[in-house]
């Protein structure tokens, strides 16, 4: 028998194995299960005990309710959320796959001197987390405060994604580039035309981690936004959630609007969301 | 790159003596190549300015301007210019009793959340990773299902916990207790309470994170050669011994390296906290971490300088332990 192949397995260790593993993917999903079932629940029920995962008087109630609750004025405001969260992703993302692939290749592929001086730099800033200059960020940029600008702009260059195109590049043969470059290309038609389309897997998998993180980000919004017309939808989570006397149907009905932008993604993109960050840790 | 000269030999020798080929100017069939050879400089560094500026920008700056802010006393709204104040703000810190207290509390408490979730969450992901490492049918869905939670952003995750762990004795941990313990079980206040508040945030931070551990561990696990195996068993080696002498050497790398990247992730714990306690009803003390220090130091008592000094402190200690991993990670890859 063969922990490894599998080929040699009986019927019931078979059986056992997906025994086991359904029990643990049961509980382990529970919390999940808990969410879209009392998104789904008059309010009341939610917080009923083991009630609250029987499928009773299901409906989409909660959903108009966060729709219409958060649209007080003419500006929409759930949508108005959602777009923000969905602009600020948008421009995090696509703009540091650029500036950061870009300056990737810089450093890994051209030769220049002081170029090990500066990756050196890229690497010493890798090892400052977000949340160790949170805090100066915040007073440098007090009268920011509020601006859809200020939630964007210091998370587009990005030392982890420099890092991580820099170790993809690296594995790129010579003779490709060098081929280009007998053709008359320069650096900049070398990448954009020849290293940028064959990159499509690290591209996509430095897309997906910035989103996700994007898409997640809290302790900055908390620092810099109070003013709900620029508020991302994880914020505006926090706040809703903490609302007197909390309407349980309605905040997981929002919990599920707030996660589904990513959990589809995952499901298209599943394959390089768990490449890219198996990747960077199997590399790293 | 170099060679657009393919006739030459020795690539290596022109790699790293380029002024000398571009001096020549004796080769007029091909005059565009060495200029072009030695704008390389220009364009990589144009290539890089972008992103290493925002870098400088909004990292360096800040970091440098957060130890600078650290010995001063800065407070936000204050018509006082900020007065130098040496490295008082640390020695309250440490030693002012209204100061230090928080903070202390703040850093043991991270201490714990380390000291627990590191270990645990490890062994779990690596549980799951090995359960997970098989050729069955819908392997593949058991394992998205797995990583699902590491796509649910911590506000959420924070949220759907605080109905679980709810106090009443109709939450759902305490109806759940209630019925396997025939009744005996009443309402218990999971998050309020301080033997149980980080434990709270304990068990909500490793159902969202294992499964991020678990898929690196799967990759490792993937990569240690199928042959072993099939030796191990071949020398009759039972379930156990091959799991302690073929998987774990096999990932040893891999599962130092998850185990100090969750250390350094640990220290860096803050949203749930900051949900938990803002409408949750979670215990403030018994769970504030460093980062939540820091942030309401900074915002509700607008003492920016103070919160200097804790980000500074927090940063100091998620350095030496990445420095640690590099270490620790370095000499096993290079093997």
């Amino acid at each position: 028998m063969s922990i490894h192949t599998g080929l040699t397995r009986t019927p019931l260790r078979r059986f056992l194995d997906y025994a086991v593993l359904s029990v643990l993917a049961f509980i382990f999903a529970l919390p999940v299960i808990y969410l879209f079932m009392g998104s789904l629940k008059p309010s009341d029920e939610v917080l009923n005990g083991l009630s609250g995962f029987l499928p009773t008087h299901l409906s989409f109630d909660n959903y108009t309710a966060v729709l219409d609750s958060l649209n007080s004025d003419s500006t929409g405001y759930f949508w108005r959320f959602m777009g923000i969260s969905l602009l600020l992703s948008f421009v995090v993302v696509t703009g540091g796959l650029f500036i950061n692939s870009m300056a990737a290749y810089g450093l890994s592929r051209l030769k220049w001197r002081g170029r090990n001086a500066v990756f050196t730099l890229v690497l010493l800033l890798l090892l400052v987390p977000f949340e160790s200059v949170a805090v100066p960020l915040f007073y440098m940029f007090n009268d920011q405060r509020n601006t859809l600008f200020i939630q964007a702009i210091p998370f587009i260059a990005n030392a982890f994604s420099v890092y991580q195109f820099h170790t993809f590049f690296r594995s790129i043969p010579p003779s490709i580039e060098e081929a280009a470059r007998l053709d008359g290309a320069g650096p900049w038609r070398t990448f954009f035309a020849i290293i940028v389309p064959m990159s499509k897997p690290a591209f996509a998998s430095v897309a997906i981690l910035t989103f996700l993180i994007q898409w997640g980000s809290f302790l900055w919004p908390v620092l810099m936004v109070s003013d709900p017309s620029v508020r991302p939808l994880p914020l505006e989570m926090s706040v809703f959630q903490a609302q007197l006397p909390p309407d349980w149907g309605q905040i997981l009905a929002f919990g599920v609007l707030l996660v589904l932008p990513v959990l589809i993604v995952f499901a298209f993109f599943q394959r390089w969301f768990v490449q890219g960050v198996a990747s960077s840790a199997v590399k790293g | 790159m170099t060679s657009a000269e393919p006739a030459h030999a020795a690539p290596h020798a022109r790699e790293k003596a380029p002024p000398v080929t571009a001096e020549k100017p004796a080769r007029p069939a091909r005059p565009a190549r060495p200029v072009r050879k030695n704008r390389d400089w220009l364009h990589g560094l144009l290539m890089s300015t972008p992103a290493v500026a925002g870098l400088v920008a909004f990292v360096g700056v800040p970091f440098g301007y957060a130890v600078v802010l650290s010995f001063y006393n800065v407070r936000l709204g204050s018509p006082l210019a900020p007065a130098f104040f040496g490295l008082e703000q640390y020695r309250r810190l440490f030693t002012d009793p209204d100061l230090s207290g928080p903070f202390l509390r703040a850093l043991l408490n991270n201490l714990t959340f380390a000291v627990v979730v590191v270990p645990v969450q490890t062994a779990l992901a690596l549980g799951l990773a090995i359960l997970l490492n098989r050729k069955l049918k819908a392997i593949g869905l058991f394992r998205s299902l797995f990583f699902m939670p590491v796509v649910f952003p911590m506000a959420l995750v924070a949220v759907i916990w605080r109905l679980i762990l709810a106090r009443s004795d109709q939450g759902m941990l305490n109806s759940a207790l209630h019925a396997v313990s025939f009744g005996n079980w009443g309402a218990f206040d999971w998050l309020g309470d301080s033997a149980t508040a980080m434990a709270s945030i304990i068990v909500l931070s490793v159902w969202q994170g294992v499964g991020f551990q678990m898929v690196i561990l799967l990759a490792g696990l993937q990569q240690i050669p199928g042959e072993l195996y099939e030796a191990a068993e071949l020398d009759r080696a039972s379930r156990w011994q091959q799991f302690r002498h073929v998987t774990l050497p096999g990932i040893r790398g891999t599962l130092v390296f998850v185990a100090m990247l969750t250390s350094v992730l640990s220290f860096r714990v803050f949203d749930q906290v900051y949900v938990l306690v803002k409408g949750g009803g979670l215990n403030e003390d018994a769970a504030r971490t460093v980062m939540y220090q820091a942030v309401t130091t900074a915002f509700d008592q607008n003492n920016v300088g103070q919160a200097s000094a804790i980000t500074v402190v927090f940063f100091l200690i998620v350095v030496v332990l990445t420095l640690i991993q590099r270490r620790v990670v370095r000499p096993d890859n290079e093997d």
